[in-house]
């Protein structure tokens, strides 16, 4: 890492001549990642029954338990009904009509990367994601999946000395299949909603990495997620499990090309920590966002959950959404183990007709727990956004702490920003504090950015890192980079 | 060429005419003092050339470094030709450090101007500097700009901004209200150490103590949206003195 990005990084933690540079770049391309690659494919045929997870589930070669535990999900899920308590509108959704595998031919060994198809490296490449040897990021080790299957996992060699197993879910499946059967819906159970029943019987790929006790993982964790087949969903799982003192940071991207219809993305995500554990998880979401008319984008309804199952763990969500059309997910803790501490940043932004409904879970069962939740949200054009949260202290969570921060930011008058919090205490010595504020860029801020030489798109973007950053300084330097360029870039021209 | 010409200039704040015919010419190296009573339009005129939009030109013109066309460039535009405004009011911008916000800012300057771009290590070299020079606890650089500073802070948080962005007109809006006297002095004593041949100063205040440590070359009278009287310092200390009842006599109604 250059110094002069270090001292950069310590001024705010975000860039704003950088974001200016990469706007000017991409002045008539609203959404840089909306392309398309040319690759056959295959795909399975638009539906869903049992066959056609018994396919799935050979197509992977899976053991029978695992099997087994799809068809279970699936015929639970068949008796469930789509919620629709989410604070957004959007057409049914047809579950005959997407396909639920979609693979790139040619399914490259996962142990070399020369037998990937050069479309797809490129595909990675110009999503800033290289994967081959020499322009590997060098801090970071990245897991690439490509509609339902991961294509390359990078710096594997490295992890494995330690004892770290990073790889995608396929290959755990097979070569860990103990760790998989112990921990896979433990956190998530496949009936715990519908959208996570769904994924549990059709998930398709997604990382796994375990990191062994007293192990602190030596690089970034990253998986990046592409979809790219059209009527295709991306139901991807990943698991992560650090063991009694084991600590990691997991970062996740996701893009998407341009469509005019949705595509429906609903993943799980599994944290377990032991004793003394804590992993970090942070997620930059940039899934295709819809039109100007609110046509197209991603469904974003996800499942992440992590369980403080140890003395002393500690997890931490850090999510920035920008993209989707809407936006459904709660990344919560169950903080069972005495003392563990549960966290969540979140900045989630609407532009145009998108929607979010966001927030999180903090379930204190514990002794002596605590929870942080930062919620920033950012509403321009008719962008709709929620603050869902829960906190809930049950009897036994003694002396637990809780503390919420939860602000709007409105830009415009065509948008709207709602806060749905719910609080249960069941026991006397805890706390919960839970503050709220809703503001606006005020033309005083812009107008005295605007003396000092800022245009106004500088100005918004300035103003809005300043009100991002609580959360910002909690994301990896270069996940706060491209946040801030993210950030200026959905909300370009949102003030005239 | 005067650096800043301004003729029969008209502004109106919702429809109110404020500045009923303003005319100034501000020479390279000059300090001019703007005093009057409140209300009186001292404000608009700052905010007016600043190019902020709630305040309207119905009327006149106004010619910056030779640019005819300055009343027509947004806000940014006029900053970059050289144009500094310290505010009345600084307002808080929570989040952003006052470092990364000036190098920003100053980026955005020296890049309209052709100028390369300070990385951070430059732009630390210089703020430190300019620090000096004016004066503040180097721990400005790291608070958020304006955040939880106090009157006089923020006052002082203006005087280093100056410094940094380094205009050829800056106009100070009342920069001395709120100030205690020792405040007032390091105030004045930055703004001093900032005069140069090159720059001119606007100073708009309501009081004479803050000309006794920046010596002005000119002092105007902004009564009723019209300069009634412009003269030497001494007008100043005359003002002082007789107060501003005497000019309601002197402008015809």
């Amino acid at each position: 890492m250059e110094s002069q990005e270090i001292l950069d990084a310590n001024y705010t933690g975000s860039r704003v001549e950088q974001s200016n540079a990469k706007a000017a770049e991409l002045a008539n391309q609203e959404y840089k990642y909306g392309w398309e690659t040319m690759i056959e494919s295959d795909t399975f045929p638009p539906g869903l029954n049992e066959d056609v997870i018994r396919a799935l589930s050979a197509k992977k070669n899976e053991p029978e338990w695992l099997t087994e535990w799809r068809l279970k999900a699936y015929r639970h899920w068949l008796t469930m009904e789509e919620p629709h308590w989410c604070n957004a509108h959007y057409d049914p959704i047809d579950y005959q009509a997407i396909s639920y595998y979609s693979a790139p031919k040619e399914r490259p060994n996962l142990d070399s990367l020369d037998e990937v198809d050069p479309e797809i490296l490129k595909t990675f490449e110009k999503l800033g994601i290289p994967l081959d040897e020499q322009k590997r990021l060098s801090g970071v080790a990245v897991d690439a999946v490509f509609d339902s299957v991961s294509v390359a996992t990078t710096h594997q060699d490295i992890l494995a000395k330690q004892g770290i197993v990073f790889s995608s879910f396929s290959e755990a499946v097979q070569k860990h299949p103990e760790l998989i059967q112990k921990y896979l819906g433990s956190v998530v159970p496949a009936n715990d909603n519908y959208f996570a029943a769904l994924n549990s019987a059709v998930f398709t790929d997604g990382s796994f990495a375990f990191i062994p006790k007293g192990v602190r993982c030596p690089l970034d964790l990253s998986t990046y997620f592409r979809i790219n087949q059209a009527q295709t969903g991306q139901f991807e799982r990943t698991l992560l499990i650090a063991e009694e003192g084991a600590s990691v940071n997991y970062l996740e991207g996701c893009t998407a090309p341009m469509r005019d219809e949705n595509q429906l993305h609903a993943a799980v995500v599994e944290i377990i920590a032991l004793d003394d554990a804590s992993v970090s998880y942070s997620t930059v979401q940039n899934w295709y966002a819809g039109n100007d008319e609110g046509v197209g984008g991603i469904f974003n309804f996800v499942t992440k959950r992590g369980k403080c199952l140890g003395r002393n763990s500690r997890i931490s969500w850090t999510q920035v959404e920008t993209g989707s059309a809407i936006t459904w997910k709660y990344p919560g803790c169950l903080l069972i183990g005495d003392n563990s501490v549960g966290e969540f940043y979140s900045v989630a932004v609407s532009n145009k007709y998108q929607q979010a409904d966001t927030g999180t879970k903090m379930i204190h069962i514990g002794k002596n727990t605590k929870s942080t939740v930062i919620s920033k949200t950012i509403s321009a054009g008719h962008g709709q956004n929620s603050y869902r949260g829960l906190i809930k202290i049950m009897p036994k969570a003694t002396n637990s702490r809780s503390y919420t921060q939860c602000d709007s930011l409105l830009i415009g008058d065509q948008c709207g920003a709602h806060t749905f919090p719910n609080i249960e205490v069941r026991n006397t010595s805890s706390t919960v504090e839970h503050e709220a504020s809703t503001s606006k860029i005020s033309e005083d801020q812009l107008f005295y950015c605007q003396q000092r030489g800022m245009s106004t798109d500088d100005a918004v973007s300035t103003i809005i890192n300043g009100y991002c950053k609580e959360v910002f300084d909690h994301l990896p330097m270069e996940f706060a980079v491209e946040a801030t360029n993210l950030l200026g870039l959905t909300l370009e021209g949102s003030v005239g | 060429m005067a650096m800043l010409e301004i003729s029969n200039l008209h502004v109106s704040v919702d429809g109110h005419e404020i500045l009923k015919g303003v005319n100034l010419i501000v020479d390279a190296g000059e300090v001019h003092a703007i005093m009057g009573p409140n209300g009186s339009g001292k404000s608009t005129l700052a905010l007016a050339l600043a190019g902020h939009g709630a305040y309207e030109v119905t009327e006149g013109s106004v010619t910056f470094l030779g640019h005819d066309d300055f009343l027509d460039m947004p806000p940014e535009e006029r900053a970059r030709l050289g144009l500094f405004l310290a505010f009345q009011y600084p307002v808080e911008i929570p989040g952003i450090s006052n470092a990364y916000f000036l190098q920003s800012a100053l980026n955005e300057m020296r890049k309209s101007h052709g100028m390369e771009e300070l990385d951070a290590f430059e732009f630390q070299d210089l703020l430190a500097e300019k620090m000096e020079l004016v004066k503040v606890d180097p721990s400005f650089a790291d608070r958020n700009v304006n955040e939880g500073f106090s009157g006089g802070e923020k006052k002082r948080n203006e005087i280093l901004q100056m410094a940094v962005m380094e205009p050829r007109l800056a106009i100070l809006d009342e920069t001395d209200s709120g100030l205690d006297i020792d405040a007032l002095r390091i105030v004045a004593e930055g703004i001093n150490r900032l005069r140069g041949k090159d720059r001119a100063f606007v100073l708009v205040t309501h009081y004479q103590r803050m000309l006794n440590y920046v010596k002005p070359d000119f002092v105007h009278v902004l009564y009723q949206g019209k300069f009634a009287k412009s003269g030497g310092p001494e007008l100043a200390l005359e003002l002082e003195d007789k107060g501003y009842d005497w000019l309601k006599e002197s402008v015809p109604a």
